[in-house]
């Protein structure tokens, strides 16, 4: 069984800090749908549409019938653990600084007999459920995984290397008293957090649930900061920076409106500020530190979590400049992606649909609570996904933007 | 040719016997704005991003953009901020005869009392005690009002918010009509956020210091700071908005002179 | 040597296969290995070439086909080594099958003889070590290994082999033991080997106390890679009789690729589908042959071919190892150069080492590592762990030509 994780020391500041490494990045192109599947936590491999073969490795053609209608499908993950390693060396860097490392051999219920990371508890010959997680280099590797949860089995270090599980991790909530921002601290004392920096940009405006929960729990830290101000993001990243091991991206600026209801752009570019360029404030205060302790022990930089909407991906005309404003923070998160992916530092956006919030309020229902919102993030991050779409209206619309999107956007811009 | 009243003007100053007192905050990105409720669009805060500072940027330069509203800061406000104002004559910061961006001061000091009280307000009959004291207002002068509110710890205390909004002091109803027909004053300036109190909407009409002050072509200034540092009667004061076309109003160096002795 | 048991698994041939009358296969030839080399590949393969026409007494233009394997050779292919090596011949194939690439080069070069498409083809293998060669070529080896097994710990030939022979200990009974005694043999064999970089005796204790690499595979189950050149000539009897050559006769070969596929792991090679077609066709059977040199990358690898090779039944090896002795001159003459365990890998010359000692065994040539009365022998191939498990696999039988002695 695995041993609980031990809570970390206290870094030793004359100690050289170690530097991240990556696992191998490259990948033939059709494989990189492993890595979309994993990106969305979801079990997929290509089955043929003429014979019903799963693929395994990635194929051009079907190894059976040779058909060319390979379809990414969700398969059975269930396997047996034929044979197993444990590698005491390695040719790559990233394993030889975590060896030893296990690896195996899985006969799948669908098929294939597969490579993957062998988790602990294990049993050789013995039956396992395989996941597609992102490594720290962010392409898909398989998982084998005890056929039921054992306990602690996400402290596993192998695991805790595809995952983002903020047990023992110091997380940075960046607007703190806002309804979101509440509720994340929350869930990530209860995830196992070590601290949470509750960020307030309106340090004048008493909010008693604020003060509340801020009494709650000395974990729990507020920090000034105002992501649409250059000076505070900097200020605090020079005092925490090198605590922040996950960053929670709360802070949204949403109003209602479209473009030829208004007559400025004054809303508009507030909601820029705000979601945008906050956005890249925080990304050139905290990636840079980031970036640095990725590697730096048991609780290293792991995650870039970026709350935004499902109306990033399409807008919605009644909050055009918000969801403009979404979309752009998306197109950014791509780029942000990128220059942490160097590092292993994962972002994980969040695309809810409507949260139950006061800026909501004429929203009809269904809308996520808070609290649920809060939850699907804790989890997101230790199941270490990417992309997270949270609530039954952002599945909705994520599945039928793939069916037809522009169906979506009349229906919206109704 | 010389001008022997400017001549000695700077020989006084030189000298010290005339001082330049300072009464502007300096802007800087935390420095609070007035909050109004979040539906409406909002004043800019001072917003400052650097251009470049000796580096790849610009190796032998250092400059910065900043951003922030005509109401940010120690500021000026025109009379065609309000809409009492809108049809003055010249009432923009363009637009204002500069004769106007120098007048004598008076100040009223009442920080003992808003130390008491922080919703305190100045009424006609506090003005005439005043008056007794220092001296009646003259002509065309600014009317400051001294709460020591710029010596309060911002943001919270500065603004003061509660469930019921800011709490902070201003002029009564009474007294800005009262000051301009009586008095003929050239504008009121106070240290908090606003020439008004904070809880100045309750008050009838709502704002009064922005409703008779710029419905009467008068001016305002905000966010002042060293008001303790000037006598209550015979300092003045250069207060010149940045020339905005149209503007309403503009952040500003406030700068008093005050005699010495 | 113990009688064949064949297993089930056999696939019949098409059609009736014609002989390999009248070619000759001679000229073994290697340059010396060494652990690191600064020169590049077309050197060592150069060195082959040039070796190989000394050796026959031939001008170079009388090559006028030529085969080539290397790992390293890029971005040049055969071709690009043609003009590198001033080289102008009718007839060229590259053979990018590693560990089967000497095996299936005669399978090409003899045909090529036979049909008069080329006179003589030299055959060579070559690569070169700089010191990070070995990791570029494992984790740029395959897409499958790319996509699929690199990623994992990146352990290389090590953990794919390590997950086959735990797989392989665990349900055909082999134990370390087993694998450690294959190895103590080969070693004695390459201590009497001069190009062997292993110089060092091996005990079975030494063998068994190892560090662990990547369980169950040990230090002395891991080949070392280094830089070396092999090479033989093909070409016809008369040929090599006009040039007094000694020479080997060809009695049969097979190959086959991505045998098995079904297995859910590799426990047997492609040779358990064609052996019964190679003994058949050559006219001999396991027990006449006088002496084996599998690939032998791993210890696990010899056990699976002494099963599919018919020398015992799939389960029984371990039963096998323990009744003989795999020294030069023990009951079941192994790898008598020391094998690539004991001699090192030289990249996809490690697929012609075999192959080149059994021409020396059977040219009377193989100095103090010779087996007396070498006649029949068998070579067999493996290579290329595509994804989970080795692809290609060939065996050839050979059979005494003309010795030294008897070709001058």
């Amino acid at each position: 069984m695995t041993e609980p994780l031990v809570k970390p020391k206290k870094k030793n500041p004359v100690l050289r800090t170690r530097l991240a490494t990556l696992p191998p990045v490259p990948r033939s192109r059709t494989a990189l749908g492993l890595t979309r599947a994993a990106a969305e936590g979801v079990f997929e491999m290509q089955v043929c549409a003429d014979c019903g073969t799963v693929q395994y490795p990635p194929r051009e053609v079907c190894g059976s019938c040779l058909s060319e209608h390979l379809a990414w499908k969700p398969v059975d993950n269930r396997g047996e653990l034929i044979a197993t390693t444990t590698l005491r060396h390695s040719n790559d860097l990233y394993f030889r600084e975590r060896l030893p490392w296990r690896v195996g051999t899985v006969k799948m219920a669908a098929g294939p007999s597969v490579v993957a990371h062998v988790h602990e508890d294990c049993a050789e010959g013995g039956s396992v459920r395989l996941t597609l997680k992102l490594d720290r280099s962010g392409q898909a590797v398989l998982h084998a995984l005890p056929e039921k949860d054992t306990p602690n089995m996400n402290d596993a270090p192998q695991l805790r290397e595809s995952t983002c599980d903020p047990k023992f991790r110091r997380v940075l909530v960046t607007d703190g008293k806002s309804a979101t921002g509440m509720a994340v601290a929350k869930a990530m004392l209860e995830a196992g957090a070590n601290a949470v920096f509750l960020g307030d940009a309106s340090t004048w405006k008493t909010v008693p649930a604020f003060d509340k929960l801020v009494a709650s729990d000395p974990r729990l830290q507020v920090v000034e900061l105002d992501v649409t101000d250059t000076d505070s993001v900097d200020r605090l990243a020079a005092s925490i920076g090198g605590k922040v091991e996950i960053l929670v991206n709360t802070a949204d600026y949403l109003r209602d409106g479209g473009i030829l209801n208004r007559k400025d752009v004054n809303l508009a570019r507030d909601a820029m500020e705000v979601n945008v360029l906050g956005l890249m404030r925080l990304a050139q205060a905290f990636g840079p530190g980031m970036c640095f302790r990725a590697a730096d022990g048991s609780n290293n930089a792991v995650a870039w979590v970026n709350i935004l909407s499902i109306h990033a991906h399409a807008a919605l005309p009644a909050r055009g400049a918000w969801s403009a404003s979404k979309a752009a923070a998306l197109s950014l998160s791509h780029t942000l992606r990128a220059e942490l992916r160097g590092a292993g530092v994962r972002v994980m956006n969040v695309f809810p649909g409507p949260v139950d919030e006061e800026w909501e309020q004429l929203t009809p229902p269904p809308k996520i609570a808070p609290s649920g919102l809060a939850k699907a993030i804790v989890k997101g991050l230790q199941d270490g996904v990417e992309d997270l779409y949270v609530g039954d209206i952002a599945e909705e619309l994520r599945t039928r933007l793939r069916e037809n999107h522009k169906a979506v956007e009349r229906e919206l811009g109704q | 040719m010389s001008t022997p009243i400017l001549a000695q003007f700077m020989a006084e100053l030189l000298s010290g016997r005339v001082k330049l007192v300072d009464l502007t905050q300096t802007l800087t990105p935390e420095f609070p704005i007035i909050q109004l409720p979040p539906e409406f669009g909002q004043a800019w805060p001072f917003r400052i991003e650097e251009i470049s500072r000796y580096d790849e940027r610009g190796p032998a330069w250092y400059w910065n953009n900043f951003s922030m509203s005509e109401h940010t800061g120690t500021h000026f406000d025109a009379p065609i901020h309000w809409i009492s104002g809108k049809d003055q004559p010249d009432n923009a910061v363009d637009s204002i005869p500069v004769e106007n961006f120098i007048a004598s001061a008076c100040v009223i000091d009442v920080s003992a009392e808003c130390a008491e009280n922080p919703d305190f307000l100045l009424t006609v009959e506090y003005v005439k005690a005043w008056e007794e004291k220092h001296g009646r207002i003259p002509e065309r002068a600014w009317v400051l009002m001294r709460t020591d509110w710029s010596k309060r710890a911002m943001p919270k205390e500065y603004l003061n918010m509660a469930e019921d909004g800011a709490h902070s002091p201003g002029p009564d109803a009474e007294v800005v009509p009262w000051l301009i027909q009586e008095r003929n004053v050239h504008g009121f300036g106070t240290e908090s956020v606003g020439t008004d109190a904070g809880q100045a909407h309750h008050l009838n009409p709502p704002y009064p210091c922005h409703y008779f002050m710029h419905g009467n072509n008068r001016y305002g200034l905000q966010c002042l700071t060293n008001l303790d540092l000037l006598p209550p009667q015979g300092a003045v004061i250069f207060a010149a908005p940045l020339k905005i076309r149209n503007g309403s109003g503009s952040p500003l160096r406030v700068l008093a002179l005050t005699p010495t002795v | 040597m113990s009688a064949a048991t064949s297993p089930a698994a056999s696939a019949a041939p098409a059609g009736k296969r014609r002989g390999y009358d009248g070619v000759a296969v001679t000229v073994p030839v290697t340059i010396p290995y060494v652990r690191y080399s600064t020169r590049s590949a077309h050197w060592w393969l150069g060195r082959a070439l040039a070796e190989l026409i000394r050796g026959a007494g031939i001008a170079k233009g009388e090559v006028d086909g030529v085969c080539v394997s290397s790992f390293t050779l890029g971005p040049d292919t055969a071709v690009g080594l043609m003009q590198h090596l001033g080289m102008s011949p009718r007839w060229l194939d590259h053979i990018p099958m590693g560990g089967a690439s000497g095996v299936v080069a005669l399978r090409r070069a003899a045909r090529a003889v036979q049909a008069g498409d080329a006179d003589v083809i030299a055959c060579i293998a070559g690569d070169t070590n700089h010191v990070d060669s070995f990791r570029n070529t494992v984790s740029q080896f395959s897409r499958f290994a790319q996509d699929a097994v690199y990623p994992y710990g990146a352990g290389g030939p090590n953990a794919s082999f390590a997950l086959l022979t735990d797989y392989y200990m665990k349900h055909y009974g082999a134990s370390r033991e087993d694998f450690g005694k294959l190895c103590v043999a080969q070693r004695d064999n390459a201590l009497k080997n001069p190009h062997a970089l292993m110089k060092k005796p091996l005990t079975l204790q030494q063998y068994l106390d190892a560090r662990p690499i990547t369980d169950p595979i040990h230090l002395f189950d891991c080949v070392m890679p280094c830089a070396g050149a092999e090479g033989y000539l093909v070409m016809s009897e008369e040929r090599a009789r006009a040039l007094k050559l000694p020479y080997a006769r060809v009695r049969s070969t097979i190959e086959r690729h991505n045998a098995f596929p079904e297995d859910p792991i590799q426990f047997r090679g492609g040779w358990a589908m064609d052996k019964d077609a190679l003994y058949e066709h050559a006219g001999v059977a396991p027990a006449d042959v006088d002496f084996l040199e599998t690939y032998d990358d791993y210890p696990v690898i010899n056990a699976m071919q002494f099963e599919d090779l018919g020398f015992c039944a799939k389960g029984e090896v371990a039963g096998f190892i323990r009744a003989n002795e795999f020294t030069i001159d023990g009951s079941f003459p192994f790898n008598t150069s020391g094998g690539q365990l004991s001699v090192g890998q030289a990249g996809a010359a490690g697929g012609y080492l075999g192959f080149v000692q059994a021409l020396r065994q059977l040219t009377g040539g193989a100095g103090r590592t010779q087996v007396k009365d070498a006649k029949i022998g068998v070579v067999s191939g493996f290579g290329m762990i595509n994804y989970d498990r080795g692809l290609c696999s060939g065996a050839a039988i050979l059979e005494r030509g003309a010795t030294q002695g008897e070709a001058a």
